[in-house]
């Protein structure tokens, strides 16, 4: 008898091992799945891939350094929209400026957008700051219409103390257009 | 006295099946690993054909070889514009084909399958797997899976192009918008069965090491086989998700609308090769730890000699399957990723060459002194030893972010990752047939045409990789038909060491063949008092139930 209630001990283990390894198998799908929101949020979080950064307002003053920003964009072969980006400015670190760009509906239809944006070298994603910005929502165009879309942006002047950004003279905003 | 009337019936049902239903019903461990080792051999001879197509078409420069293919196979006009296309797209169909299948249906269910189900439960005095039935369905999702990913090849990919051409990592957006045809769905579904089969294998493993181990048998006197197959089944277990969960999601992002890798949409394909190599990674590492475990058994039994620094040998394995989970990014230096995050890249990455370092070291401290007998199996293990320290040597060199800059998607890289698989982990399995031949079939092969297979091979597969270094210092990308005529020279070598490399599998086949016609009874125990593990107290072959009354460890 003793041999069989050793096997069934044996059985009993092997399920409970089973049953653990089956659960951490569950977890790492989630996992996976959870990478998704999460490497959003590191990305906004950190800057990361150049991500650029929301903010209030300025909370330090204008340095002594100057940046020349430039402006890109480029539209989804399916929307028929022109898109003329803003003309490079050359500015203080940490002075607020407003550029915008001119977005050109083609068509006799109304027709939906949305830009997903990121600035290169990406290393500056995190001090570039942007206020307001057509790309935080949807944008919708008139049929055969031309608006002119703001962004209100500022460099942070923290970015002198990264010795990483010692180099840079120039960055660029740039955004991608998709239908939506 | 139920109970025992239980215990006596379930005992019937593990009586001994004849004829077919032994293999297709099998839930022995060592009927199983003998299907898993002859589908790995079926599976390799169709892998290693497709990549001598690749090196037919690379021996000189143009092209040559895949139109011509592409109008037999695929229909296309004979040397028409059609048939360049559809060769030029059949050649990265077959370089995609050629690393899957060899990946996931060949080293892995060599290894994994076929040897740590013959020797896992073996070495450890157990009767059998801990799950018997799971251990069939294992074996029995992965010919399914082959076909499905064979079946790609004869789907439209691309608009125009057949099967999938996006090479083993199928990046999107190539993989989700750049091949909208079903052959890269069959190619997804081939590796979620295929992963299922894994998944499944390593929870069977973990539960026979962690609860079956013979009386006295602690974790610290279990022999360096299991302790690999312990450590590769939890890197399978944690790693295969998420290929799981990234794969399945290119598939909706195909066909059902989502955007997890589509800026359109808010998604990134970045994160894809994120998820991919937090899998990847950790894959190369299942791929070669078994073989760290068969070759530490090899030179110990032939150097008469316990293995040197046993514990530090565990620990070395524990560390680099711990450590392989945290450098994924050293496969993605050129996707813009920060100075620092590639910093750190690049320092976890060269920690792994420490307790690599250990292992060979080790081996090294083993054959130190011994009385070293050079029978076939050790051959393949000091080959191994060799080869793989030349890859890893060109490991750390990649490791470096800046040189990776320039190496990137060369054949440099094509050059390393053969050096420590096509080279390491298949001489690591060719060290693992000869070693257990005699005890898994019973029978003793013909030493000479064994070391044959060994001298021809070795020679073979370095003309092939060695050269590749060359160009790719000298910028030859990976992934391509064709090549400028100045890398023609060192591309013919390499062609040629493909046809020595194809001569030694001949001796590999012959020498099975000999075998068996000459029947030579091999012993208990052929290699003498180096081979101190359990296996070899049982006769060669074990009976089909073995340890009825447990061994006990002293």
């Amino acid at each position: 008898m003793a041999h069989i209630d050793t096997q069934d001990n044996a059985s009993r283990n092997n399920k409970r091992i089973a049953i653990w390894l089956v659960l951490i198998v569950a977890l790492m799908v989630g996992m996976a799945y959870a990478a998704v929101p999460i490497y959003q949020i590191f990305c906004q979080v950190t800057g990361y891939g150049g991500t650029t950064q929301r903010a209030e307002d300025n909370a330090i003053a204008v340095i002594d350094r100057e940046m020349t920003v430039r402006f890109a964009a480029q539209v989804a072969s399916d929307l028929p929209v022109r898109i003329v980006p803003a003309a490079t400015q050359v500015d203080k670190v940490g002075k607020k400026v407003t550029v915008t760009y001119e977005a050109t509906n083609l068509t006799d239809q109304p027709v939906k957008t949305v830009a997903s944006f990121n600035v290169t070298p990406a290393s500056m994603g995190a001090y570039f700051n942007k206020i307001e910005c057509f790309c935080f929502t949807e944008q919708t165009l008139a049929p055969n219409e031309t608006v002119q879309m703001p962004v209100l942006y500022y460099l942070d002047p923290e970015l002198d103390l990264n010795d990483e950004l010692d180099t840079i003279r120039e960055v660029t905003l740039f955004y991608a257009f998709h239908a939506s | 006295m139920a109970n025992a009337t239980a215990a006596q019936n379930s005992h019937d049902a593990h009586d001994h099946p004849t004829g077919w239903k032994r293999y297709v019903y099998s839930t022995n461990h060592k009927d199983i690993g003998t299907m898993y080792l002859i589908f790995a051999i079926v599976a390799g001879i169709i892998g290693g054909a497709l990549s001598g197509f690749m090196r037919w078409e690379l021996a000189e420069p143009g092209i040559q070889i895949f139109p011509g293919l592409a109008s037999i196979v695929y229909g296309a006009e004979w040397q028409s514009a059609a048939a360049l296309d559809a060769g030029k797209h059949m050649y990265n169909v077959f370089t995609t084909a050629h690393g899957l299948i060899m990946v996931f249906f060949v080293v892995m269910p060599a290894l994994i399958g076929g040897y740590s189900n013959w020797f896992v439960p073996l070495m450890i005095g157990a009767p059998d797997m801990a799950f018997p039935r799971m251990n069939n369905i294992s074996f029995w999702l992965l010919p399914p899976a082959f076909i499905l990913l064979l079946m790609s090849m004869f789907f439209e990919g691309p608009p125009g192009g057949m099967g999938t051409g996006g090479g083993w990592t199928v990046y999107p957006p190539l993989s989700t918008s750049g091949q909208p045809g079903p052959a890269m769905d069959f190619a997804i579904l081939s590796l979620h069965v295929a992963g299922v089969s894994s998944i499944l294998g390593a929870i069977n493993f973990i539960t026979t090491i962690f609860n079956m181990r013979a009386p006295g048998m602690t974790l610290h006197k279990m022999p360096l086989f299991p302790w690999a197959i312990l450590v590769t089944a939890f890197l399978l277990l944690l790693s295969l998700p998420v290929l799981a969960g990234a794969i399945t999601m290119l598939l909706t992002d195909r066909n059902f609308g989502t955007t997890f890798f589509n800026p359109a949409g808010g998604g990134d394909p970045i994160l894809f090769q994120h998820l991919f190599w937090f899998f990847g990674h950790p894959e190369v590492y299942i791929m070669i730890l078994p073989g760290f475990g068969i070759i530490s058994h090899i030179v110990s039994t032939f150097s008469r000699k316990p293995i040197f620094g046993y514990l530090a040998m565990v620990y070395a394995m524990v560390a680099i399957g711990f450590v392989g989970f945290i450098v994924w990014a050293h496969h993605m230096y050129t996707t813009g990723i920060s100075l620092d995050t590639q910093r750190y890249f690049v320092f976890a990455t060269m920690v792994i060459a420490v307790p690599t370092g250990v292992k060979i070291f080790s081996w090294i401290a083993t054959m130190w002194g011994g009385s070293i007998e050079f029978r076939t199996p050790m051959l393949w293990a000091i080959g191994f030893i060799f080869l793989f320290t030349v890859g890893g040597v060109t490991g750390v060199v990649l490791a470096n972010a800046g040189a990776d800059r320039s190496l990137h998607d060369t054949y440099y890289v094509v050059a390393h990752f053969h050096y420590v698989l096509s080279l390491g982990a298949v001489f690591a399995i060719f060290a693992a047939w000869y070693y257990w031949y005699p005890k898994m079939f019973g029978y003793m092969y013909n030493e000479t045409l064994g070391k044959l297979h060994f001298w021809v091979m070795f020679i073979g597969v370095n003309l092939i990789f060695f050269p590749q270094h060359f160009l790719g210092l000298n910028g030859m990308p990976r992934r391509y038909i064709d090549y400028p005529d100045a890398f023609a020279l060192w591309n013919m070598v390499s062609s040629v060491g493909y046809l020595i490399m194809a001569l030694g599998l001949l001796f590999f086949f012959a020498s099975i063949i000999e075998s068996v016609m000459k029947k030579r009874k091999a012993g208990d125990n052929p290699w003498g008092e180096g081979a101190t593990t359990l296996e070899w107290t049982l006769p060669s072959p074990p009976p089909f139930h073995q340890f009825e009354t447990l061994p006990k460890v002293k």
